[in-house]
C-alpha cells in the first residue's frame, strides 16, 4: 500500500468527528454508546497506520488491548442502559437528570 | 466507508444505524488488512462487528427501541453549535496534519505476521495482558451488579 501517511491521519480524523458529531446529535443513550465506538475505531486505525509507518508491532499490539478495553466499557455501558430502562422505562439522556445518594 | 458511517448515525432507527456500523467495521478491517495488519482485521471482523454490535442489537431489540428523536426548536439552534464545533475541529486536525513534513511520506509496503504479534503481546506486553484481564473480570462483576433485579419500590 503506498499511500500518505497523512492521507490516513485525515481519515482518521474525519472518522473521529463523525463519532463525536453522533455523541452530540443523537439523544438516545445507546446512539451515545455508539459515537464513542466509532471515535475508538478511528483511534485505533491511527494506531495501524503508525505501525505500518514506523514499521513496528506496538501500534498493533495496543489495537488488541484497545479492543478488549472497549468490549468491558461496552458490556458495563449496556448493562447500565439495561438498568435505566427499568429505571425510568426511557432512554433519553435528558430524562436522567437527578441523583439519590 | 464513511458513507456507512454517516449513515449510521443520521438513522433514526437505531437497528439501521447498528447495521450500518457493521458495514463500516467491516470496511475497516480491509484497511487494517491493507496497512499490513492481518491478525488486527480479523479481531476488528469477529471481536467488533461479531461480538460487540451483536450485543448492541440484542440490547434494542430486547428493550424494543421506536424510532424517535423528533427535534424541538428550531432546527438551526439545535445543530449550528454541533456543525461549529465539528467543523473547526476538522479544519484544526486537518491543517495539523497537512503542515507536518511527515504526512507527505508514504506508508510502505509492510506485513506484520500474526506469530509477531503475538510474540511482542505476550512478551513486551505481558503485563498489560494481565491488566486487561483483570479489567475485564471487573467488568463482569459490575454488569453482575447492574443486572441484579431493583429493590421493591425503586420501579417507576
Amino acid at each position: 500500500m503506498m499511500i500518505p501517511f497523512g492521507h490516513a491521519l485525515a481519515f482518521a480524523a474525519a472518522l473521529f468527528v463523525l463519532g463525536l458529531t453522533c455523541v452530540l446529535l443523537r439523544r438516545q443513550v445507546i446512539m451515545i454508546l455508539v459515537g464513542v465506538e466509532i471515535m475508538l475505531n478511528a483511534a485505533s486505525l491511527v494506531f495501524v497506520a503508525a505501525s505500518a509507518y514506523w514499521q513496528q508491532a506496538d501500534g498493533q499490539v495496543f489495537v488488541i488491548i484497545l479492543m478488549a478495553i472497549t468490549a468491558a466499557e461496552v458490556a458495563v455501558a449496556l448493562a447500565m442502559v439495561v438498568y435505566l430502562w427499568r429505571r425510568k422505562r426511557s432512554l433519553v439522556a435528558d430524562v436522567f437528570n437527578g441523583m439519590r445518594g | 466507508m464513511l458513507a456507512a458511517t454517516l449513515l449510521c448515525i443520521t438513522r433514526r432507527n437505531p437497528v439501521h444505524a447498528v447495521i450500518y456500523l457493521v458495514v463500516s467495521f467491516f470496511a475497516l478491517a480491509i484497511i487494517f488488512y491493507l496497512l499490513g495488519a492481518p491478525l488486527v482485521a480479523a479481531f476488528e471482523v469477529i471481536v467488533y462487528a461479531g461480538a460487540i454490535m451483536v450485543l448492541f442489537l440484542f440490547i434494542i431489540m430486547m428493550l424494543g427501541l421506536a424510532p424517535q428523536e423528533t427535534p424541538e426548536g428550531p432546527g438551526w439552534q439545535r445543530w449550528a453549535p454541533l456543525v461549529l464545533l465539528s467543523s473547526s475541529l476538522m479544519i484544526c486536525t486537518l491543517m495539523l496534519i497537512f503542515q507536518d513534513p511527515a504526512a507527505s511520506k508514504d506508508i510502505g509496503a509492510f506485513y506484520l505476521a500474526p506469530q509477531a504479534v503475538g510474540e511482542a503481546l505476550f512478551g513486551r506486553y505481558a503485563l498489560a495482558v494481565e491488566v486487561i484481564s483483570f479489567q475485564l473480570l471487573f467488568a463482569t462483576i459490575g454488569a453482575y451488579m447492574l443486572g441484579k433485579p431493583l429493590p421493591k419500590g425503586d420501579e417507576q
